[in-house]
Parts: C-alpha cells; sequence; structure tokens
C-alpha cells in the first residue's frame, strides 16, 4: 500500500513539521512495515508552469518528426512574450494547456534546464511528460495535455501536486484494513493520539425496494450486496488533476473517470467496487457459484474456464463478473469515442455500482486457480468491512454525481446476510500474562478501544471487535493489540530458566566429531543442493536395479535436468570437486554429511498411508502420527569425501604423494573410529568404484534383541564403499584422473558403536619385538592375514603392525610378501626370549593354516 | 702399560710410580687439550677416564701395596686423577661453550620455511555457525533437536495455524514431492501427483511441532537444519538454506522472556556492550503476538545513524540488522501438538544462518556459501 503523505494529512491533523520518515518510526513501531519512503519531487526546482501552444511549426528534414513551438507562458519568463520550444512529441495541438519547464529549472534526476540549440533552433526550456516530471504512468504516452481552464503561467509545481512523500507499507495478511488510507490513518491517529477523520463516516440512505434488482443465492460467499445507479454521466468527462495524481501516488494509472472513482474509494476505505455499464447489463444482477466448466472472459481479456467452487456475478445472460476478483469484460465501462466530426463525445452514461462483500477464502481459492491477482482480491482475500459497503457506495455516487454531472438514482439495493458481530471474552490481565508486563486493566481496555472495539466488564472482559478487523478472533489476538500500542520497544528484558540440560546427544555430538576429525585430516566440508538429475545414475555406472536408482522425486524442480532428491552424496560432492577443480585447486579433499532419502520399500511402507488429514484442534493419534511418517522417505545420514590431485604435497622436504584409493579408505576408518566401530574393510565392487580398487566396508551389527534364532548374535552389514572411482566413471563426470572417493551410511555405523569405552590395562614390563614376513597369494587380503595372525598370538600379543608390501621375483609371480611387526608384552613379567618366540611361532602357524601364507626364508 | 693377574711386588709395580703416573696425567691433559669437538672429547674422556683407562688400572693395583706405599700412592694416583677430571670439565665447558657459539649457528635452518605437506581441512562456516548458536543455548538447557527434510505437511503447515488457504502453501515457495515416486510401488494406489501431503520443509518449524508431540512440557528446544524453497540461486538468494528455530514452551513463559533470551544470544553471539534486539510487530500465523526481531549492528553499535562522517557498511548505517521472526506461540498451535494452552505458554524464534555469516562475516554473495569453493571454506577452520 502506497500511502502520500499529503493525503493521510486529510484524516490525521499530523503536526506540520511530521517528515515521512517521522511517520514511518511511529507505523513501523505500531506493526506496520514501510519499508521505503518515497520523496517525490526531491530536487524539483522551478520555474515549472502552465502554458498555452500558441503555434506549432513542423521542423522537415530530421529523422523524426521535430516541432518547433511559441507557447504563452504568462509572465513566467520575465517577458510575457512568447516561449520558443522545441519538442519531439505530438499529442497536442495549438490551443493545448501543457506543463512547461524554463531555463533555470532543474527536474528529478538532477536534470538542470538551459536554453540550448537543437534541430537548428534554439529551445528556451521543454514541454514537459509526466516521467519527466516523476509523475508515474499516466497512460497518455506522451506529454501532459492539462484541461483547459487552467492559466498559463500558474505553477505547475502545485496544480500537479509534485512534491510529496509516499510510504511504502507492506501489509501483512492479518492487517487487510492498511489496505486502504481509511486504515493507516486510523493507525496514524492512534500512534500519535490524535482523532481520526473517518471518511467512512457519510449519510448513507436507506436501503429500499426500488434500487437495481439483485438475487444473492449464495449468501455464505457473498453475505453483502450493495447497488447503485448512476446515470446521466458526461462521457466526456476526465478525472481531475487531484484525482489522477492521488491514484498515481498511490501507483495506480488513471484510466477513466468512472474506473478512477471506483479505484479512489477502494485505496481510501479499503472497499473494491465495481461500476458496470448499466446499458449493458441485462436484468437482475445475481451471485451464484460457476457451473462447473462455464467459459467467462475477464476484462483483461483472457477467457477463463471456471470451477465450480468460483463465486460469479451474473445478469440474464449468464457471467459478468468473477466475485471480488475481476470484472467481465462484456460489462465493461464502454471507452470514451470522440465523434471526428461532430465532436461528440460518446460513451457510457448510466453505470450500476457493486460494493460488496465476499468469502476470503473463497476469492483467495478463485485468484490462485486463475492465477489472477488484483487489487480487488488482494483486499478481499485478507478480509474487508462488511460494514463499508454501503458508505464506499455512497461515496463513489457523490463522486460521480460531482465530476462528471450524474444524477443518484434514489433506488439503494442492500442484500445482506445477517450476521452477529464477532465478540471474544479475555480476563483484563491476558495481556499483562503474555507481555511480562502489568498494564493493568485500564490501559487494556482503551488500546482495545483505540483498535475500534467496545469492551465491557471488569476482571473478565467481553469485547466486540471493530467490523473492520476480522483478524482479531483470539484472545492472543487482543494481547497482541495492547502490546504493540503499547510499545514493543517497551518490552523488559527477562530470562526463563529452563530445567537442567543434558547437552547434545551422543548422535549429535558423534556428527560434529566426525566433521572435526576429517577437517583436521585435510578434508574440507562442502554441503551441496540435494538435487540430482536421473542421468547421474548412469554416468556412475549404477547398475539398472540398483536401489539407489529408486528415487524421490519433485512435482515442481527449479530445473527439470534435476527433477530428484539424491540417494548418495556423490554426484554434489564430485560436482564440487570438479567446479574446485576447474577454477585451479587441483589438489582436494573433500567432505560432507547429509541426508540422502530413499522412498520407503513395500513391506516399509505397510499402512495404507491414507489416513486422511489428522486434526488441528487437537493432538492427532498415534496411529494418525505413524500413519503420516509412513508416507515419508526414509532420510539416512551419509557422509562422503572425495580426493582428486596430490595428497600430500611436493615440497623442499621431498616428494609429494597422489592421493589414492587409500586415503579413501583411510578416511572411513577415521569416520568408524569417531564413531567407536569396527570397520571390517573387504575387497568389494559397486558401480562408481574402479573393480580392482574399491573396498566394501562394513560393520558387524548385534541383533537388537539378543541371540537370533539361528544361533546368531548379529550380522555383518555393509555400510559403504570407499577407494579410487571407476575410469569411466571418471570420464562421464569430467573429473581429474584417479578421483577416489569414499561414502558411508553414518545412521548404521553409529548403531555398530561401542559403548562406554573400557580403559586398556597398562603393563610396564618391557616389550619383546619380533618381526615376521609371510608370502601369501596376492588375492590373499593382508586384513585376513592380520586377523589371523592376532588369532594365532594369544594374549600375549600387545600389538601388530604391517609394515611392509613386497612383490617381485624373488616371491615369485603370483605372490606377495607381508612383513609384520609384532609385539608382545606380558602384564606380570618380563617375557623370556622362548615366550616371546612361541607366541610368534603360533601366530605365523594360525596364519598359514587358514591362508596358506609361508613365513618367507623359512 | 700394566699387566693384570700378576702378582706383584710394590717396587716392581711400574704403573704407580711417580714418573709414570705423572705421565699418565699429562697424556690425558694433552689428549683433553687435542680434542677439537664435543666428539672427540669423549672419545679422549673414555680413553683417560673410563674403567680401563690407564689410572682406573693403576688405581685398581694399589690394594696390592704394603699399608705405606698404598698411602703414598694412593695420594699420588687421587691427585693425578683430580687433576684429570679437573680438565676434562674445563675442556668440555669451554668446547660446549665454543659448540654454541659456532657449531649450533652453522647448523642454523630457515625456519620460515612453510611446512603445508597436507594443507590443512575446514568446516563449513555453515555448519559452524549453527553449532556455535546451538551451543550457547546448549548451555542454557535447552535440547537440540532434528527432524526429517522431506516432511508431511500437516507438520510442516495445518500444525502451524497455516491453512490449506494460506499463500505460503503456493506453488510459488514450496517443493512438492511426488506422490507415485514415495510409495512402494504396487502398495500405493495411484493418488493425484500434486496431493502427496509431503513437501521438502520451508522452515524448521516442524521440528518444533515434533518436539512438542515428543516430549512432556517443558519443552526447551532449539532446531537448526536445511531448509527448502523455490528460489532462484542468485547473490541473495538460495533454494537451499539453513535455519534455527527456537522453540519454549513452559508454564508463565511471557514475551519479556522472549526478548531477555534474544538478548542473550546476540550479546554471546557478538559481545560487548549494548547488544541488544527490538521487537517489531508482524504476523506469522503460527506465532500470536508476532515481531520482527532486529539486533542492533554489532559493528557500529548505532552510532552510524545520523552520522555521514562515520558510514557502517554492516547495517548500513541503519544502527539495527534485520535477524528473524518471532513471537509467542499461538495457542492452536499448542493445541493441534496436545499442549494445554490454558496452562501452558510458549515463544519461538526462527532465523537464517546464512544471513547471519553474511553480516558477521561480510560474505557479500550467497553463492560463495553454496558453491564449496574450497578457497572461501579454508580460513574458517574448525570454529567460527
Amino acid at each position: 500500500m502506497r500511502v502520500p503523505l499529503s493525503w493521510l494529512r486529510e484524516y490525521v491533523d499530523l503536526p506540520a513539521t511530521e517528515t515521512g520518515r517521522d511517520v514511518q518510526a511511529k507505523l513501523v513501531s505500531a506493526g506496520l512495515e514501510v519499508e521505503t519512503v518515497e520523496q517525490l519531487g526531491a530536487g524539483l526546482k522551478g520555474p515549472l508552469v502552465v502554458g498555452k501552444v500558441l503555434t506549432i511549426e513542423e521542423l522537415e528534414g530530421f529523422k523524426k518528426p521535430i516541432r518547433f513551438c511559441t507557447v504563452d507562458v504568462g509572465t513566467a519568463n520575465g517577458t510575457g512574450e512568447p516561449q520558443e520550444i522545441v519538442c519531439g512529441a505530438r499529442n497536442f495541438a495549438v490551443g493545448d494547456k501543457v506543463v512547461v519547464v524554463l531555463p533555470g529549472a532543474v527536474l528529478p534526476g538532477d536534470f538542470a534546464i538551459a536554453a540550448r540549440k537543437t534541430y537548428g533552433k534554439t529551445s528556451h526550456g521543454m514541454i514537459c511528460s509526466g516521467d519527466e516530471l516523476g509523475m508515474g504512468d499516466d497512460g497518455s504516452g506522451g506529454i501532459i495535455v492539462l484541461p483547459p481552464e487552467h492559466e498559463a503561467g500558474t505553477d505547475a509545481i502545485e496544480l500537479l501536486e509534485l512534491v510529496d512523500e509516499v510510504l511504502d507499507i507492506a501489509v501483512t495478511p492479518d492487517r487487510g484494513y492498511c489496505l486502504s488510507m481509511r486504515g493507516v490513518a486510523r493507525e496514524t491517529a492512534t500512534a500519535y493520539g490524535l482523532p481520526l477523520r473517518d471518511p467512512a463516516l457519510l449519510d448513507v440512505p436507506a436501503p429500499n425496494s426500488f434500487g437495481y434488482p439483485v438475487r444473492v443465492s449464495d449468501p455464505a460467499g457473498c453475505d453483502r450486496f450493495t447497488a447503485r445507479t448512476v446515470t446521466g454521466l458526461r462521457p466526456d468527462a476526465r478525472s481531475p488533476i487531484w484525482l489522477r495524481r492521488r491514484l498515481q501516488k498511490a501507483g495506480m494509472r488513471p484510466i477513466s473517470l468512472a474506473v478512477d472513482v471506483t479505484n479512489y474509494v477502494m485505496l481510501e476505505l479499503g472497499q473494491p467496487l465495481h461500476a458496470y455499464d448499466r446499458a449493458r447489463v441485462q436484468g437482475t444482477i445475481g451471485v451464484r457459484r460457476a457451473e462447473q466448466g462455464e467459459k467467462f472472459t475477464t476484462l483483461d481479456g483472457a477467457q477463463r474456464v471456471l470451477d465450480a467452487e468460483d463465486l460469479v456475478i451474473t445478469d440474464d445472460r449468464g457471467a459478468i463478473g468473477l466475485a471480488g476478483v475481476m470484472g467481465g469484460a462484456n460489462t465493461e465501462i464502454a471507452d470514451t469515442v470522440v465523434d471526428e466530426r461532430s465532436g461528440e463525445a460518446q460513451g457510457t452514461t448510466d453505470v450500476v455500482i457493486e460494493a460488496a462483500h465476499f468469502d476470503a477464502v473463497s476469492v483467495a481459492r478463485t485468484a490462485r486457480r486463475h492465477k489472477l491477482s488484483s487489487e480487488a482480491a488482494k483486499r478481499f482475500e485478507r478480509g474487508v468491512d462488511p460494514q463499508a459497503a454501503s458508505a464506499a457506495a455512497q461515496r463513489t455516487v457523490d463522486l460521480l454525481v460531482l465530476l462528471a454531472g450524474g444524477t443518484a438514482e434514489a433506488g439503494v439495493t442492500e442484500v445482506i446476510a445477517p450476521s452477529a458481530p464477532h465478540t471474544i471474552s479475555m480476563r483484563a490481565d491476558h495481556p499483562d500474562r503474555v507481555a511480562g508486563v502489568t498494564y493493568g486493566r485500564e490501559t487494556v481496555v482503551r488500546r482495545l478501544q483505540e483498535v475500534g472495539c467496545d469492551v465491557y466488564g471488569q476482571d473478565s472482559l467481553t469485547v466486540t471487535v471493530p467490523s473492520w478487523r476480522p483478524d482479531l478472533a483470539e484472545i492472543n489476538d487482543l494481547a497482541e493489540e495492547v502490546i504493540r500500542l503499547e510499545g514493543y520497544e517497551n518490552l523488559p528484558s527477562t530470562l526463563p530458566r529452563p530445567p537442567a540440560g543434558r547437552g547434545l546427544t551422543e548422535r549429535q555430538r558423534l556428527h560434529r566429531r566426525v566433521g572435526r576429525a576429517l577437517a583436521g585430516d585435510g578434508f574440507v566440508e562442502a554441503p551441496n543442493y540435494p538435487f540430482v538429475g536421473e542421468q547421474v545414475f548412469d554416468q556412475l555406472g549404477l547398475d539398472k536395479d540398483d536401489p539407489n536408482r529408486r528415487v524421490v522425486k519433485l512435482v515442481n524442480p527449479l530445473s527439470d535436468e534435476e527433477p530428484a532428491l539424491r540417494t548418495t552424496l556423490l554426484p554434489g560432492l564430485l560436482a564440487t570437486l570438479r567446479r574446485n577443480d576447474g577454477r585451479g585447486s587441483h589438489d582436494l579433499a573433500l567432505f560432507e554429511t547429509g541426508l540422502v532419502f530413499h522412498p520407503r520399500t513395500a513391506d516399509a511402507a505397510s499402512g495404507n498411508g491414507s489416513a486422511g488429514r489428522p486434526p488441528v484442534d487437537r493432538r492427532p493419534s498415534d496411529e494418525q502420527l505413524a500413519a503420516l511418517d509412513e508416507t515419508l522417505p526414509e532420510q539416512p545420514r551419509h557422509v562422503a569425501v572425495v580426493l582428486a590431485g596430490a595428497h600430500e604435497q611436493a615440497g623442499w622436504w621431498g616428494k609429494g604423494r597422489p592421493a589414492d584409493w587409500a586415503d579413501a579408505v583411510e578416511a572411513a576408518r577415521t569416520v568408524a573410529r569417531e564413531a567407536g566401530a569396527e570397520l571390517i574393510v573387504q575387497q568389494g565392487q559397486y558401480g562408481p568404484w574402479h573393480p580392482g580398487r574399491c573396498a566394501e566396508l562394513n560393520v558387524f551389527l548385534e541383533h537388537a534383541d539378543g541371540v537370533a534364532e539361528d544361533g546368531t548374535e548379529g550380522e555383518i552389514v555393509c555400510v559403504g564403499h570407499a577407494g579410487e572411482l571407476h575410469p569411466r566413471v571418471i570420464k562421464a563426470l569430467g573429473l581429474p584422473a584417479r578421483s577416489c572417493a569414499m561414502e558411508l551410511n553414518l545412521d548404521v555405523l553409529a548403531q555398530a558403536g561401542e559403548g562406554t569405552l573400557q580403559a586398556p590395562h597398562i603393563s610396564a614390563f618391557p616389550v619383546a619385538t619380533q618381526d615376521v614376513a609371510l608370502v601369501v597369494d596376492t588375492d590373499v587380503p593382508a586384513a585376513v592375514v592380520e586377523a589371523f595372525l592376532r588369532d594365532g598370538a594369544g594374549e600375549l600379543l600387545e600389538d601388530i603392525r604391517l609394515f611392509d608390501v613386497f612383490t617381485g621375483e624373488q616371491i615369485g609371480a603370483g605372490k606377495k610378501s607381508l612383513a609384520y611387526a609384532l609385539r608382545f608384552r606380558a602384564a606380570d613379567r618380563t617375557l623370556t626370549v622362548d615366550e616371546a618366540t612361541a607366541a610368534r611361532d603360533a601366530a605365523v602357524a594360525r596364519a598359514a593354516e587358514v591362508t596358506g601364507a609361508v613365513l618367507r626364508g623359512a | 702399560m700394566s699387566a693384570p693377574n700378576k702378582s706383584y711386588d710394590p717396587v716392581e709395580v711400574e704403573a704407580l710410580k711417580p714418573e709414570e703416573i705423572e705421565r699418565m696425567r699429562d697424556e690425558a691433559l694433552a689428549a683433553f687439550a687435542a680434542a677439537a669437538d664435543l666428539d672427540q672429547l669423549q672419545e679422549a674422556k673414555t680413553a683417560h677416564t673410563g674403567g680401563t683407562s690407564p689410572l682406573a688400572l693403576a688405581n685398581r693395583e694399589i690394594g696390592a701395596l704394603p699399608p705405606q706405599a698404598k698411602a703414598d700412592a694412593g695420594k699420588r694416583v687421587g691427585m693425578a686423577r683430580g687433576a684429570v677430571n679437573k680438565a676434562l670439565a674445563a675442556r668440555q665447558t669451554e668446547l660446549e661453550a665454543e659448540r654454541d657459539a659456532r657449531v649450533l649457528v652453522e647448523e642454523a635452518v630457515d625456519v620460515s620455511l612453510p611446512h603445508d605437506r597436507v594443507p590443512a581441512g575446514a568446516r563449513h562456516p555453515l555448519t559452524t555457525l549453527s553449532e556455535r548458536i546451538e551451543d550457547i543455548f546448549v548451555a542454557m538447557g535447552y535440547a537440540v533437536a532434528e527432524g526429517p527434510e522431506v516432511e508431511s505437511e500437516w507438520f510442516n503447515f495445518d500444525a502451524l495455524n497455516i491453512g490449506p488457504d494460506h499463500p505460503a502453501r503456493g506453488e510459488q515457495d514450496t517443493f512438492f514431492v511426488d506422490a507415485a515416486s514415495l510409495g512402494a510401488p504396487d502398495a500405493a494406489p495411484a493418488v493425484d501427483a500434486d496431493d502427496s501431503g509431503v513437501v521438502l520443509r520451508t522452515h524448521t518449524s516442524p521440528v518444533q511441532i515434533r518436539s512438542l508431540i515428543d516430549r512432556e512440557p517443558p519443552v526447551y528446544v532449539i532446531c537448526p537444519g536445511r531448509v527448502y524453497r523455490t528460489d532462484e540461486l542468485d547473490a541473495t538468494h538460495t533454494p537451499v538454506f539453513h535455519q534455527v528455530e527456537l522453540l519454549a514452551v513452559d508454564e508463565g513463559l511471557t514475551m519479556a522472556d522472549l526478548k531477555g533470551t534474544l538478548d542473550h544470544m546476540v550479546q554471546a553471539l557478538f559481545g560487548g556492550e549494548g547488544m541488544k534486539t527490538r521487537l517489531r510487530p508482524n504476523f506469522f500465523p503460527f506465532t500470536e503476538p508476532s515481531a520482527e526481531m532486529d539486533m542492533v549492528c554489532y559493528v557500529c553499535r548505532g552510532e552510524s545513524v545520523g552520522n555521514p562522517d562515520r558510514p557502517c557498511r554492516t547495517c548500513s548505517s541503519e544502527g539495527w540488522i534485520e535477524l528473524g521472526g518471532c513471537g509467542m506461540v499461538n495457542p492452536k498451535v499448542l493445541a493441534s501438538c496436545g499442549v494445554d494452552p490454558e496452562k501452558y505458554s510458549g515463544f519461538a524464534f526462527g532465523f537464517g544462518i546464512e544471513r547471519m555469516l553474511m553480516f558477521r562475516h561480510h560474505v557479500e554473495d550467497m553463492r560463495d556459501m553454496v558453491e564449496g569453493d574450497v578457497r572461501f571454506t579454508r580460513p574458517f577452520g574448525m570454529e567460527i
């Protein structure tokens, strides 16, 4: 809502010194979002005067038509002589009154006017358009032609009200009444403690039976319909300058007198109005729901197919308006046409004025259904004062009579569905209890009265809310009115005392730890959008039946290329890897933790899911809540890393080292360590990864309910993969060669975590170290060899470490040598060499037995 | 040199002759003097004072002498060993001083050499800023609550008093989830795609609803998380962003408590004197009364207002920075969660982490937070 300060002053006697910024500050603290205060005519300096065009000489030989004019500007130029002005516009004739800016003046935008040579003449000033004066669109498409009654030489700055301030207010949905001057004026008056001149307080004749016939067949959709008729309008009557200027300042375009007047009254009182050309309306005006599929052309020229829920205004032929949204082309006020020969103006002379009240939800749905946002719909959606309808109709009638020489017909139609005013019972101290401030009953009552409420009662108040505040429905709505008028800025600052807390949950602590650990290892976090296109699964080399191809899709994705939600973090993370590489960062280690989304599988989605929409007036039942959750996809948290380029930089210390599969696997181990889970790393094969360099990452999950029927205590579960990416994937996604990646399901990993750590017992006796080198077939995993070495070594083994892997001729083809350092120690004694050797031999024997390992050199 | 394991007469013990002991002493002193560095001195020390050095061996033979000779020889050997040890200590000191003055200097390295062998990693500032805010409230006793990002409309809208006709449910803001993609292919009957009842959550408020439904009051929770709106990515918008919302439901909570909690937060986050918040009336369906909240500009602390000589780029010399929305939980919301609005009241607020990161760290373009460029993230390190 754009509110010109000059117009606002008509209803509230603001001190003359108050600026737009002052009013803004007051209204902001009263809860109106005044976004800007526009300074109209800022920097404008005269002389800017009315001129009468005396002569026009068409200048020939230029690319566009140019006129050399003489203009009578009275004595504004000091001489009284005609002013010589060159002008490129053509929408004026000799004798027209125009707006002339003279040398020495400054137009908005710091545009200084001086006499200047142009098109072979000297132009002493300029004939102005609305744009040049910062007036906004006046629909003329050229220079301003004024009504003939204005004297040449009159100051046009004042005439056109060029200097003003306009408050631009973003009206929240609960403040529909502030989509009017009346509403903003009421807030202003309250904020300043000044009386309000309510423009809706008009003498309105009582309804009678000889007004235009109206039949409302849907009183729920339309609880009030006022119709008035004005006849004998002069088709050539134009909106006066003041009216046009107010509309322009409020952001509307002047169109024709009848339309301008209805718009003006809507701005003033908040009541949307419609003027029908009476000659084009046939018979009784009706209000009903549309037929499903009924066709109707709105006055914007668009043909609409109506829904059975749409409320329409009709005449005997059919729909003539989409109620509260937009009128119809068939009964639109006719454009005035001037007959060239007779000079006679022809157009609408008789109008029927509609001032009705429509159901907010119905209007909102219709506007949304037809994607039609109109000034009327905007107001009805937010609630219009039903009591203002007859005043608004009266005001429209008065203006049409005054400005267009019309005659008001005596008939006054009012169809009203009976309704009681809304009352609320509230304890007088309720606002105090909401605010935490003792206002006292007197203040509460006074503030509510200022809002327009009728208030009765002592400790318990009965509050009747004013017709223009349909948003005041509950006791907290009333509390807000009191608190905001008393000033949010005056609220004290106190701290509640929550019960003692328990800090973060284990899961939350784990998420933080994982991030810190990976960052500590040199990874940089990169959260990505979860939107993916399904072609990325082909690029990642997933099988046709891979579960990750089952995606949750969006109805309205931002991009049709990416309509689905991720089932893996890799697409986003790899895209970020590529982006960084493209920007010149080639040595990269990135990580992300976040949710992925899997549609429920058939057995998981056991409920029928169609439990309907649960209630909102009470807590839904547990079954209803469970049914809601069953419709949601599974959303586990994953963690992923990607690597490319050098993991260790080359430098003065020596050579660098490229990131490789092992770094990816190690990242998984880092995460598992934080989760307190033991990661079982096995050779694997999965879509995106190099088939020879892919680790399958597993954990042992205990059965939730102890030992299962088959005697197992748990099962090995795959939680992810790590390694080097497949060259085909690297090519398909345009990644740096040998890029590596890891992805883990963090939620499952966390389940595998051990509980409270048991502290190790530290022996102070000396350590006995034994090294062994074992030769095994190349395809025997080192992890397996180590596991059986441990198994065989017994409890004297303190630690085991693989320190070398060797392949070569000495070992033989298809073989590899694994060199381990074993550290033995006893808790209670110094081990003898024989004891340590025996333990080593037992370890080797066990590994040999299971893996076929041969002690090297043996 | 004397030969061990030989029974001997004192007179015949060559090693204990005075001139012999003097010679041993002089040889030791000469060797120490000749030692050029501490390593050579260590060798000389072993040779001349060690267990197998001539003086030590001579000393051992004293025991075999008759009493009178024993005393003489003991005195001679003792004096010689004393002189040797003294000379050794003196030379040790001398050489250490020399080492300190010369050798360590020669071993000097350029300590300014970089050692960025594995460049440091970093966590994303949106993560760490969110955690920092969580920690403020955790310290006050709040719990951190989380919830799903793909959420049912009932939690995201209905329970928050955003009815089916609220404009926020229109297509321009919300990502709707396609019903056919959700269910099991066989189990789910063909449903109208527009009406899956499932959306990408448009705020973290559904987590508040879940908290109220799952917990008994008093409830004090802070809900951080990712949210989604259908805005195209540009310098000031992103379709995926982060919010932190707070919810407190207890007996007797007031707007003054809301104000105090906000004041505490900005003081904890921005520190120092004069940090406070301002409430301006506003409208949200899920709170009543509702307010927009601003905080004093933490850079100029309001000093730039009306002071053209000291403009503030952080607040555009407004003195205040817009934070987000807040209010008293609408009793209707409490009712839809099964909380008795007669007994309990509550307050809530929420704001965007991206926006706070922008003004707290002068991030000029939203895309920098979204694109994952390591040059942006790395300087933020582990904590913010």
